[in-house]
């Protein structure tokens, strides 16, 4: 029976109907969130299977020693301090190399760029892009620029042509990691500018403020939690990454922590690398290989916790008085 | 009184605002205009009409905040005092230091309230704290403020009500000292309680200000202005003392509007 013969038909006939289809409803919503319940448990049992892999396999090797001590006995030994060492120095550079960059684009893209231009639409897909290309190209593209041409360029100008800065150096990666995560930080800020409303802006302007004084005092303040996300995601990115400084600056193995800009560096996720592909004793270095993805682990992990805590502690702020 | 003509009212000496040919278009689209009109210095002229007639928007044009629309061209001119608002070579920056604006729905920054009032100040370039707080004293003892808030200055503006919300947003504006507060329907979202204390304080600023407010609401024209102004369809159709226009108006759409017969 069609809905529009049980509405001329008899009432119980229509109210048959709406029992069936109510019916209906209750399944189709349970089959959904069946669905969606058994989606969310393969995810959380990888995760809780990679996890528990990972802690069972790294906590043995794990100790202060392992944090504090450098490599020994080709890598078959001791712990990783150089290389976490070596990757918040990366870290902290490319932070300040990319997020004012990042911030910045941002900041033009959103308040002062015409959305509709052609110009705006364009920097927006090649921001998009940016963030699709692999990041063996970034590595690459970091090696052929920053290495080979900007560095080169430095020997040439600055060091006689004695090779300083025209080699892989923590700099370099630093710069390459900034690139590659500039995206994030573009999108993340861009999301919490789009947040702040327009209303307040317009309370700005309207009080005789500038644009200048507006973005700066209300629109970014405003935005801080957001952006201050987006900083943290992209160092917790930049820490794992492996392929971007495989070629502009992080070495295999260093007896010092790096002293200067065009030293190269050791880092956590390419000492995972070397350790599982190039040890020349597999079975004495996969517990230092376990607890070093420990650590890494641990490290991101902490970063998005600070990014959480950040934010909220940020938003209480705004909510209460500033 | 006597009568208008093209909606100026005569015989009021030295207007504040002089409106003549203002047209404002929304891409191709006429929004409202040619308008003309003389607003006359520390008094209340209010703006009325239906929805989408175009008040608002003539509204913002008074101090250059409908800039901020892309698509938004306008033409013809406003005079502040004899000075051109529009213009090359003038600043929107410092036609909206005199010309403040209270919004529609109260949008106090989420500072505390004493640096809500500040803010103004302190992006016009005033650094001295005393200066300030005295500043901030003031403006919010004249919006009718100061009493409720002074021991929570440096609680959250947020934390107010609506109405305290909405005059704190009036004092943010009349801390910086314009001669013309600009009110878009600033008590629609309150009420009526909290709209009698705007209505009350809007009384007050006439004193010392030039108000123009825009309102929905009839009666509250007619309680709180000196002057009416009936906008449809994007046209100014009558432009007179309150009394006159709510008692005797010379147009058959105000009339149909102020009876109720639309609107």
């Amino acid at each position: 029976m069609t809905a529009a013969a049980a509405a001329v038909g008899d009432k119980s006939a229509l109210a048959q109907l709406a029992v069936r289809r109510t019916r209906r409803n209750f399944i189709a919503d349970g089959a959904m969130a069946v669905a969606c319940g058994a989606a969310l448990l393969i995810v959380l049992s990888i995760l809780a299977v990679i996890l528990f892999d990972v802690f069972r396999n790294g906590t043995p090797r794990l100790s202060w020693a392992f944090l504090t001590e450098a490599p020994r006995d080709g890598m078959t030994a001791g712990g990783i301090f150089p290389a976490i060492i070596g990757m918040l120095q990366m870290v902290i550079l490319m932070t300040l190399a990319g997020v004012p960059v990042g911030v910045a684009t941002a900041i033009y893209l959103h308040e002062y760029a015409s959305p509709t231009s052609p110009v705006t639409r364009t920097i927006r897909i090649a921001v998009a892009n940016l963030a699709g290309v692999p990041s063996i190209v970034f590595g690459l593209f970091g090696l052929g620029f920053f290495v080979q041409f900007l560095g080169a360029g430095i020997d040439k100008a600055f060091f006689h042509g004695e090779k300083v800065y025209g080699q892989p150096a923590l700099i370099w990666a630093a710069l390459t990691m900034a690139v590659l995560t500039l995206p994030v930080v573009i999108v993340a800020t861009e999301e919490a500018l789009r947040a702040v409303p327009q209303e307040l802006r317009e309370a700005s302007l309207a009080l005789g403020a500038t644009k200048f004084q507006t973005v700066m005092h209300v629109v970014v303040p405003q935005a801080a939690p957001g952006i201050l996300t987006g900083t943290i995601l992209a160092v917790s990115r930049g820490a794992g990454e492996v392929a971007p400084i495989l070629f502009t600056g992080a070495a295999y193995f260093l007896p010092q922590l790096p002293k200067h800009l065009s030293s190269q560096f050791m880092s956590p996720s390419y000492h995972v690398y070397v350790l599982s592909t190039q040890s020349p004793d597999v079975d004495a270095t996969k517990p230092i290989l376990y607890a070093t993805v420990l650590v890494l682990l641990a490290l991101t992990f902490t970063l998005n916790m600070a990014a959480v805590i950040v934010r909220a502690r940020i938003r209480r702020q705004h909510a209460g008085a500033a | 009184m006597s009568a208008t003509v093209n909606g100026v009212a005569k015989a009021e000496p030295q207007p504040k605002l002089v409106v003549r040919n203002l047209t404002v278009y929304y891409g191709e689209k006429k929004a409202v205009g040619p308008v003309a009109m003389d607003i006359v210095g520390q008094h209340v002229t209010a703006l009325i009409g239906p929805s989408g007639c175009g008040k608002s928007t003539f509204l913002r044009s008074l101090n250059r905040m409908n800039e901020l629309i892309p698509s938004c061209r306008i033409e013809g001119e406003v005079k502040l005092d004899g000075d051109p608002i529009y213009g090359p070579g003038i600043d929107p920056v410092a036609v909206r230091r005199r010309i403040g604006m209270v919004f529609q729905r109260s949008n106090p920054f989420p500072k505390s309230i004493a640096e809500n009032v500040a803010y103004g100040l302190r992006i016009g370039g005033i650094s001295d704290s005393h200066d300030i707080d005295a500043r901030v004293e003031r403006a919010l003892t004249q919006a009718a403020l100061w009493e409720e808030v002074k021991d929570r200055l440096t609680e959250s503006a947020l934390g107010l009500s609506g109405g305290q919300q909405q005059r704190l947003c009036i004092a943010r504006a009349l801390a910086v000292e314009p001669e013309v507060l600009l009110m878009d329907e600033p008590a629609s979202a309150l009420d009526p309680i909290a709209t009698a204390h705007i209505e009350e304080l809007i009384n007050e600023l006439s004193e010392h200000y030039t108000v123009v407010i825009v309102t929905h609401n009839m009666q509250q024209a007619a309680r709180v202005a000196d002057y009416t102004a009936f906008f449809y369809l994007g046209e100014l159709v009558e432009f007179d003392r309150t009394d006159v226009l709510f008692t005797k108006p010379s147009d058959s759409r105000t009339e149909d509007y102020i009876t109720g017969r639309f609107g």
